[in-house]
């Protein structure tokens, strides 16, 4: 990928409250969570919002550590490595109750939910994104 | 004896006239008067090229009926110029290219890219593992020149291009009175009733490629003093019978040069040593030697060694759709070259073959380096002696053959289409010296009730740097058709069109 800063975050916004959203209503009823439907839907939409605001200030790292690089991109390994620090962030912030309105979360469910959602959104921004979004790539990931 | 100046021969009907081509701004009385026929036609795009395909592509992609749009070309196929430079500079078909997986000349979308493609071709995952993991496990994938062809090929008739496509040569592009330009077309010997054609349109698209090859002072002087050309050759000339001479008997071959077309020379070189147990001595030749990684700062800084400055594609990577191409777009003059600067210089891709047949000819004596500048060649029997101002003094050196990698361009006026649009039509040069272009890449100051613009090679220097590759080429072609959207002329290529338009391509529907 060959993102400026505005887009990586647009890009990210964008995909995770999309291919996020709609990925999570599908394969929320399917987690072993626990607990009921709804009380299912709470945890896995808390979990995609806390990655997509988080997400936003690792893109602020990701940026900064692309300036040493000379091409100025960002490789696709890297583009799916980052889910490693990405997910420990954020189960760990469940996992210590950092997030006040979630009481308690299964590591399978979280793990399924997480690993699956970034699948998802890694491989539709490598390739079919760009089939709707024809100007995505040259304008550096911006939509807008 | 005195010589009689001889009387003017008569005028082929319909030509040009003196008078007319001084004239910057035609009527269409002027062409009556000259019974130059006129073809009425919205957009014209000059060159034929790929850069003319990709364009072509995109605006029947937009919508835009083949009856509203004329290729004007000599070439056969859109890629044939391309195909006969890579083949001469030794990438044949089954070679690959310096090119991105998802520069994809006949799909715009980039996607499905080429190694995902091939994975599918192959029933094999290795290339998508490939991309996976370049540039830091892997070299950067690449496509082989053939499967970039005949996916064109499918494309152009998928966009039934050859329906637009007219034959011959443009002499010239002019602005007329009222509005619009003429294109000149001089139609092949025999194929039309006038020696000319004009095509009247509003907009008109100039992708003419390279202006020529720019031979150095050296090469030239050899040539001109000793009638040899096939001693002395640029690598972009055919030189087969070079590596033909060297399979004839053992040889000593001095190549100059340290970019991507050096580096295919090399391993067609040693490929042959290999593979017919040939013992041909290289003398490599750079005039700048790059042993590490350099740059203008920590966060600017080219990979280097053995006297090779390397990286992935002819500019860094994000010039095509990140930062760097941001940067230059909002850049202007003297800011504009210095950018310019920093990230051209000469340069190849890492390839691992290519690092191990070198580090083996170091190794076993028969490739040495010589950094410095070639101050002249003499013919003595049937070698080239080479004088040579290197870093450890002059140096002489006896060669069956010199293969010069430099592979410089010649200067835009050097193309009759190019210098005409200088000298009559108001176009101007950019901060390096090339086609001066706008972010929508119109040709500045050529505006005329409608719109010339200009891709490929001749525009190097303006807000997009990575104009002469696929992927630049279809940049800019979004670009115009953007434009040319805003203006009326096509669709708007938003998300549902964009998406049809796409399924169609994927089912191979002919539009």
């Amino acid at each position: 990928m060959t993102s400026t800063l505005n887009g990586r975050i647009q890009t990210r916004v964008a995909l995770l409250v999309v291919v996020g959203g709609i990925w999570t209503l599908l394969i929320t009823p399917l987690l072993p969570t626990g607990v009921g439907i709804g009380a299912s839907y709470g945890v896995t939409f808390s979990v995609l919002l806390v990655i997509t605001v988080l997400g936003v200030l690792w893109e602020l790292a990701y940026h900064g550590i692309q300036q040493f690089r000379w091409e100025k991109d960002w490789p696709t390994l890297f583009g799916l490595v980052t889910m490693v620090p990405e997910g420990l962030l954020v189960w760990f912030l469940f996992a210590g109750g950092a997030i006040p309105w979630i009481g308690s979360l299964s590591g399978w469910a979280f793990g399924i939910h997480f690993v699956t959602t970034w699948m998802w959104v890694f491989l539709i921004a490598n390739g079919p994104m760009r089939v709707p979004f024809v100007h995505w790539r040259f304008n550096g990931g911006r939509l807008v | 004896m005195s010589q009689t100046p001889l009387a003017p021969p008569p005028r082929a009907p319909g030509d040009l006239s003196d008078a007319l081509i001084a004239t910057d701004v035609w009527t269409d009385a002027m062409l009556a008067d000259h019974g130059i026929p006129v073809v009425d036609v919205p957009f014209v795009t000059v060159g034929g090229g790929i850069g003319s395909f990709v364009t072509a592509d995109y605006l029947r992609v937009c919508g835009v009926p083949t009856s509203a749009m004329r290729v004007l070309t000599p070439l056969e196929t859109p890629w044939q110029s391309y195909e006969y430079l890579t083949r001469v500079s030794q990438v044949p078909r089954t070679e690959r290219l310096r090119s991105d997986s998802a520069s994809t000349p006949d799909n715009i979308w980039g996607f499905p890219s080429y190694a995902l493609r091939e994975a599918f071709a192959e029933k094999n995952p290795r290339q998508l593992w490939n991309v996976l993991v370049e540039p830091i496990w892997s070299n950067y994938y690449t496509p082989k020149a053939g499967h970039a062809f005949t996916s064109m090929e499918k494309e152009m008739h998928r966009i039934r291009y050859p329906e637009m496509v007219v034959r011959g040569q443009v002499r010239m592009v002019r602005r007329r009175v009222g509005g619009g330009y003429f294109t000149i077309l001089t139609p092949p010997q025999g194929a039309a009733a006038t020696r000319r054609i004009a095509y009247r349109s509003q907009w008109v698209h100039v992708a003419v490629g390279y202006p020529g090859l720019k031979f150095l002072g050296d090469l030239q002087e050899y040539r001109t003093a000793t009638n040899d050309y096939a001693s002395v050759v640029n690598a972009y000339e055919p030189h087969e019978h070079v590596y033909e001479k060297l399979k004839a008997k053992p040889g000593v071959v001095l190549v100059r040069g340290g970019g991507i077309v050096a580096s295919r020379v090399l391993q067609r070189l040693i490929d042959d040593r290999d593979r017919l147990r040939l013992e041909t001595q290289i003398v490599h030749l750079f005039r700048t030697y790059t042993d590490k990684a350099h740059g203008t700062g920590l966060r600017k800084r080219r990979k280097g060694s053995d006297g090779w400055a390397y990286q992935g594609f002819n500019y860094p990577k994000s010039v095509w759709g990140g930062q760097l191409k941001q940067q230059v777009r909002k850049t202007e003059g003297p800011a504009r070259a210095a950018l310019y600067k920093e990230m051209g210089g000469t340069n190849t891709p890492i390839r691992r073959d290519w690092q191990e047949q070198l580090s083996r000819g170091r190794a076993q004596g028969w490739y040495r380096v010589v950094i410095g500048t070639i101050d002249r060649m003499t013919k003595t029997g049937e070698l080239v002696e080479v004088a040579v101002s290197s870093d450890q003094g002059p140096q002489l050196g006896s060669f069956d053959a010199v293969i010069d990698c430099t592979g410089l361009e010649a200067d835009i006026r050097e193309h009759r289409v190019l210098a005409d649009l200088l000298d009559h039509s108001g176009a101007g040069r950019n901060p390096v010296g090339r086609l001066d272009v706008g972010r929508d890449f119109e040709v500045r100051g050529t505006r005329n009730g409608g719109k010339v613009y200009a891709s490929g090679s001749a525009t190097l220097g303006g807000y997009f740097p990575g104009v002469d590759t696929f992927l630049g080429l279809q940049i800019a072609a979004q670009e115009i058709v953007d434009d040319l959207a805003r203006q009326g002329f096509c669709a708007k290529l938003g998300p549902g069109r964009s998406t049809s338009q796409w399924w169609k391509w994927a089912r191979g529907k002919q539009i």
